[in-house]
């Protein structure tokens, strides 16, 4: 089967192809089972690369296609490497794409460009599985801009509505902003070892001391990309605004793969980032803060999609603290929870807007467990998994990340506590603003609510199953379990397994436990109190409210910060280029030249008066002064 | 010793100097185009006197040879300039240089 | 004898077509430049995949000044003969939806001017070097003279002046070089390669600007650039296509050939001034790019940033500086005459090129919109396409000669994504209005023109080693005789 792993991301492209070339002529169902079966086809081949993984006894196959650019001592083949992680994240990419695929077949079913939006969503699965298969970094990066590009056509999905095109045009900026820095990284990695491949990097790396410069160089640059790629601050602003792609689009790429791609480089790279310690306390402290700071805007946003976009963010930041503190399985758990609980909370998002008939805002919504149970019932599991309540998935990943966070440094524990419990409130609300209460919309649409169709409610359903027990797979020895993720991913992390504080004692973890949940509960107390019991509803636009208030709801005004400390002094200093330098400067030296000549012609020229006595004159002064000249 | 050497050399050399003077004076003071090219003869003619003194005096004929050359060229060119001159006169009814100056910028 | 016959053929057929009358003139040129394409697909296929200079004509000229007809090919100019062979018949195909006045001598120029362009990449002859790359100019001058848009006499004028100006800096510089050669006086390579490398770093100091600025106003470099976006606008399509796609090339060719080997001490010694303007002016071009209204002078800026990295890769003396230089030439010239041709198919339905007055041309059009964001992909340098190769390597090479400076110039990655896809959004994207309602769909011609180039973008971007090959031995040695001669 691993033999085999080259049809993973073949199949997809191959779906991309067929559709992109004949999606027009094909019919909405064949497109549909195209795009569908050929990512259905990848997790069945990435199922059986998994279990033969798990069950040999050698954990790393290199399998290389052909030699993509050589220069010099510089040679990259295109080839990939398989190991528990990349496996495991073939196996959520391509499990969760063929949910998201399915799901779209419903979903989408109305619009115009149904096959344009499976030949980008299978593209984008096509880049996604090169990102992880890549056996060096220049392959990761392929797939890393390449998920770019898709996430900028997705984005921009519906391409008449100028809004959506800017945001799609910023997350691709952004990102390049980010993919700068990672390919310096890159460049960086080939001139310290010679390669980039990962094998030879880390074997090398792995004789330099600690906090080598060159080492926190590598690593800062690569984090600068996946602060891009990954949404974290400052370069988060992008993802907000890439809820302007169809929903089923922010499950897939803007919740469950693309954004953690970042971790998975880190991940990838944890020899790197192990060995040096500055880089890894700025990954913790960006991600702490990102956390906080994403989860105190998700507080006061009333689009069902910008809220859970700022959870994303906020749990992406957690994910970097785990990885800030040395808890890569933590990590890479939690992108799996994560995973399973977001996309079923975007699908059920999706699923509320598909009944709603288009609206996204909360405030027009409520009570609407009555008419779309199965969304209600999923939509609550998914946000009682985020929410860190015991046994669901969201539990133990959080558990591992903030009792490792507790270890290392007991603020940092703090603040991820505090993030949690405002994660708790908003989730909670949006739950209860949502399904709770009275309909607050119109009858129009008080009307059109329905269930939504099975082949969006299945993957619903799938998904909530997997957020209960996804957590399974990584039961804390606290609780009497054995990790099965840990020791599955221990082959790639074992060079940096000792950076990890020997796990607290269960007592300490208990107590962890323990204060977590209790902070959870009083936080859906405290939702249930605002949005139930009082029927609070958030204030309409333009009302009167604090100033905290509108500065969280405007967001810090970052946005705004941006376009003035960035944007605004770009065009004035192109204009200034353009219009002061190039146009009067430079070219007005040329031109200058050019003039300076004609002047010089023009005045010199008058020196011929025709007259002749003038002439003779000059000449037998002249003849006169060079004889003189000769004579001394 | 020929009559020639019979006066020192520094007086061939003082008249020729004189004589060449007073054809380049001539030649930038004066308007008048005949004036003028009387004293282009007069330096030709200067110089001749001294090829030949010095030619004389070093007992060697390739100075006289290239007296002969210079009047030969000075013919031909008073042919030319004359006839130039004739045009001129008959164009303008004038023979002052200044009068030329239309061959110009 | 068949990099005479290069030379030759389209000389002969430019000459031949000046006799001929009426618009089938067209197919003749199309043929002559696929003819020649062949053969150049021809060489390729009996070359020797080393670094050796192969297919070698060297016959006496003028003897008394050591002045040689001598023309051969290796890895480095092999990449840029089939660059120009291929280009050429992508070019003229371009206009067959142009009714060009006098179209004889439109074409026969355009093959004219092949002609030198291919004599310029194969000279082994210093002097012959320079009468290619002076005849090079005259086609072009007349291109742009005759069947240029507004204000073309003035423009091009000034076109005309600054590179001749250049070239005589080189000249001079190949002068110079002539009378240090020793024995007896030569304008062979070899000879000007020994002259070069037996100075001392302040000759070799003189030599370096005397070349350097006669390439760096050809490319454009920064602050020589003032020519070319004026002139860029102005020229007629395929006159555009002909300059950024292969004329400029003459200029990055003549560093790779002309300049590092003959003086590798006065290039380091001035590497961080002339790599330092190379910098600059990728992010000023690309800056001034940004606020572009006209759709063709944005791409003319962006032209001056990629050659900008194209250059200033090449100086920084290393193997994947020169050979990131070498694919993103072929790269480049492929991509600007594709975005070339999109302003020009823009152009002549909408009778306009400003970008803010266009819009929603994908609603009526969706195939050109896709052809336009394959080919804009690949300019913004997107990994698997073209762009992304030479771009990596280029980078990769800079940030060993500094890394600071690699940063700075990166900042063309995000620069080029603002600009390329500010203006693809509001040409392409949105409502259409009263300009782009009615876009005609695109001509059987057209359609080949775009696919050819996206064929090109997509397969030398996942299969760039067959052309990394081909240079590759030939730029290793280059690469060696100069770090030898620097003494590393």
């Amino acid at each position: 089967m691993i033999k085999l792993v080259w049809l993973v991301p073949l199949l997809p492209l191959i779906g991309f192809v067929i559709i992109g070339l004949f999606g027009k002529k094909l019919s909405k169902g064949i497109v549909g089972t195209i795009g569908s079966g050929t990512v259905m086809a990848a997790f069945a081949v990435a199922l059986g690369i998994f279990f033969e993984l798990k069950g040999g006894t050698q954990k790393e196959f290199t399998i290389e296609l052909f030699n993509w650019i050589s220069a010099g001592k510089l040679s990259i083949p295109f080839s990939f490497l398989i190991d528990p992680l990349s496996s495991l994240f073939l196996l959520i990419i391509t499990g969760i794409g063929f949910l998201i695929h399915l799901y779209s077949t419903g979903y989408m079913s109305h619009d115009e460009g149904f096959s344009r939006f499976f030949a980008y969503l299978n593209l984008f699965i096509f880049f996604m599985l090169l990102l992880v298969l890549g056996s060096n970094y220049l392959i990761m990066f392929v797939g890393w801009e390449g998920v770019g590009l898709c996430s900028y056509l997705l984005i921009g999905f519906w391409f008449k509505n100028t809004a959506f095109n800017n945001a799609a045009k910023k997350a691709f900026i952004m990102n390049r902003i980010g993919d700068l820095g990672f390919l310096l990284g890159i460049i960086l990695i080939f001139v310290t070892f010679g390669s980039i491949g990962y094998h030879d990097v880390f074997e090398q790396a792995k004789n330099m001391a600690t906090g080598n410069p060159t080492l926190t160089a590598i690593a800062l640059l690569l984090f600068v990309g996946a602060m891009g790629k990954s949404a974290q601050l400052p370069l988060y602003t992008w993802l907000p605004d890439a809820m302007a792609g169809p929903t089923p689009v922010s499950a897939l790429i803007h919740a469950a793969t693309m954004v953690t791609a970042g971790i998975y480089m880190i991940a990838r790279s944890n020899v790197l980032y192990t060995l040096s310690p500055d880089a890894m306390n700025v990954v913790a402290v960006v991600g702490v803060c990102t956390a906080l700071f994403a989860a105190t805007i998700g507080l006061a946003q009333n689009d069902i999609k910008k809220v859970l976009a700022y959870s994303t963010v906020s749990q992406l930041g957690y994910m970097f603290l785990a990885l800030g503190v040395g808890a890569y399985t933590g990590a890479v758990f939690h992108v799996m929870t994560h995973a399973f609980f977001k996309a079923l909370l975007f699908l059920g998002a999706g699923s509320v807007i598909h009944a709603m008939g288009g609206e996204q805002d909360i405030r027009k919504m409520g009570g609407l467990k009555k008419y779309i149970s199965t969304t209600h019932i999923t939509f609550l599991l998914g946000t009682l998994a985020i929410a860190g309540c015991f046994p669901f998935s969201g539990f133990f990943s959080k558990d591992e990340i903030l009792a490792q966070a507790y270890e290392h440094n007991k603020l940092l524990w703090f603040l991820g506590i505090l993030g949690a419990a405002m994660t708790t409130f908003y989730m909670f609300r949006l739950y209860f603003l949502t399904f709770h209460g009275k309909f607050r919309g119109t009858h129009e649409q008080e009307h059109h609510l329905h269930e939504s169709p099975k082949s969006m409610t299945i993957p619903l359903i799938v998904l909530a199953i997997l957020s209960v027990v996804g957590g399974l797979v990584g039961i804390p020895a606290a609780l009497g379990g054995t990790h099965f993720l840990e020791a599955f991913l221990s082959p790639v992390f074992e060079f940096s397994s000792f950076r990890i504080v020997q796990a607290a004692s269960h007592e300490t973890e208990y107590m962890l436990m323990g204060i977590a949940t209790l902070i959870m509960i009083l936080a859906i107390y405290f939702a249930y109190t605002v949005f139930v019991k009082n029927n609070r509803v958030p204030a309409a636009e333009g009302d009167e409210t604090s100033a905290i208030h509108k500065l969280v709801y405007n967001k810090y005004w970052v946005d705004e910060i941006y376009e003035n400390l960035i944007t605004k002094p770009l065009n004035m200093i192109s204009e200034a280029f353009y219009k002061l330098i190039d146009n009067q400067v430079v070219d007005g030296i040329v031109n200058g030249v050019g003039s300076t000549v004609k002047w010089l012609s023009s005045t010199i020229r008058l020196v011929q008066t025709g007259n002749t006595g003038f002439y003779i004159f000059v000449m037998v002064i002249s003849i006169v002064l060079i004889l003189f000249s000769q004579l001394f | 010793m020929s009559a020639i050497q019979v006066v020192p050399i520094e007086w061939y050399l003082l008249l020729c100097t004189v004589l060449f003077t007073i054809g380049v004076l001539g030649v930038l003071f004066r308007r008048n185009a005949i004036i003028i090219f009387m004293s282009i003869e007069i330096m030709l003619n200067a110089v001749n006197l001294l090829l030949v003194a010095f030619s004389s005096y070093l007992s060697d004929s390739k100075g006289q040879v290239f007296v002969f050359f210079i009047m030969a060229v000075a013919a031909a060119e008073v042919a030319v300039g004359l006839a130039i001159l004739m045009m001129v006169y008959r164009n303008t009814k004038s023979s002052d240089i200044d009068m030329l100056n239309k061959l110009k910028w | 004898m068949i990099t005479l016959l290069l030379i030759l053929f389209p000389l002969v057929a430019s000459l031949l077509l000046f006799f001929v009358k009426g618009q089938q003139v067209k197919n003749i040129a199309l043929g002559a430049a696929i003819i020649e394409f062949a053969i150049a697909i021809f060489a390729l296929s009996q070359f020797k995949q080393d670094a050796s200079m192969q297919f070698v004509w060297n016959s006496a000229w003028v003897q008394s000044m050591g002045i040689t007809f001598h023309v051969g090919i290796d890895g480095i100019s092999m990449l840029l003969v089939l660059l120009t062979t291929f280009l050429v018949p992508v070019i003229i195909l371009t206009s067959f939806k142009n009714e060009h006045k006098n179209p004889s001598a439109f074409y026969a120029l355009i093959l004219f001017m092949q002609m030198a362009l291919i004599g310029v990449f194969v000279s082994l002859d210093g002097f012959l070097f320079y009468v290619f790359w002076e005849l090079a100019l005259l086609p072009i001058y007349f291109i742009c003279l005759l069947w240029g848009g507004e204000d073309r006499a003035r423009i091009t004028f000034k076109f005309f002046v600054y590179t001749l100006a250049g070239s005589l800096f080189m000249l001079g510089g190949l002068i110079y070089l002539y009378l240090h050669t020793p024995g007896t006086h030569s304008f062979n390579i070899d000879a000007i390669y020994a002259a070069g490398r037996g100075m001392d770093v302040v000759h070799q100091g003189y030599v370096f600007w005397a070349m350097f600025i006669a390439f760096a106003i050809k490319m454009p470099i920064f602050p020589f650039h003032t020519w070319q976006p004026d002139t860029y606008t102005t020229a007629p399509t395929q006159g555009t296509m002909l300059l950024s796609g292969i004329m400029l090339k003459m200029g990055t060719f003549g560093l790779v050939r002309w300049l590092l080997p003959i003086a590798p001490l006065g290039v380091e010694h001035y590497a961080n001034i002339a790599i330092g303007l190379a910098v600059i002016g990728i992010v000023y071009a690309s800056c001034i790019a940004i606020v572009q209204k006209d759709f063709k002078r944005l791409i003319a800026y962006s032209s001056i940033a990629h050659v900008g990295l194209i250059a200033a890769g090449i100086l920084s003396m290393n193997v994947q500086g020169v050979q990131g230089g070498m694919i993103q030439m072929l790269s480049h010239g492929v991509n600007v005459v594709g975005l070339f041709f999109i302003v020009d198919i823009i152009q002549r339905r909408t009778n306009t090129r400003e970008i803010q007055s266009l819009g929603g041309i994908r609603n009526v059009n969706p195939q050109f919109a896709v052809l336009f964001l394959f080919i804009l992909l690949g300019s913004v340098a997107l990994p698997l396409t073209n762009g992304f190769v030479g771009e990596f390597l280029l980078l990769n090479g800079l940030f060993q000669h500094n890394a600071w400076i690699a940063a700075f110039a990166g900042l063309s990655v995000i620069l080029g994504a603002v600009y390329m896809l500010r203006s693809y959004q509001s040409i392409m994207l949105g409502e259409t209005n009263s300009i782009t309602s009615s876009f005609a769909p695109l001509e059987k011609s057209e359609k080949v023109v775009l696919l050819i180039i996206c064929a090109a973008v997509i397969a030398f971007g996942v299969f760039p080693k067959p052309l990394l090959d081909i240079s590759g031995p030939a730029v290793d040695q280059l690469v060696q005789g100069v770090q030898a001669a620097l003494g590393k």
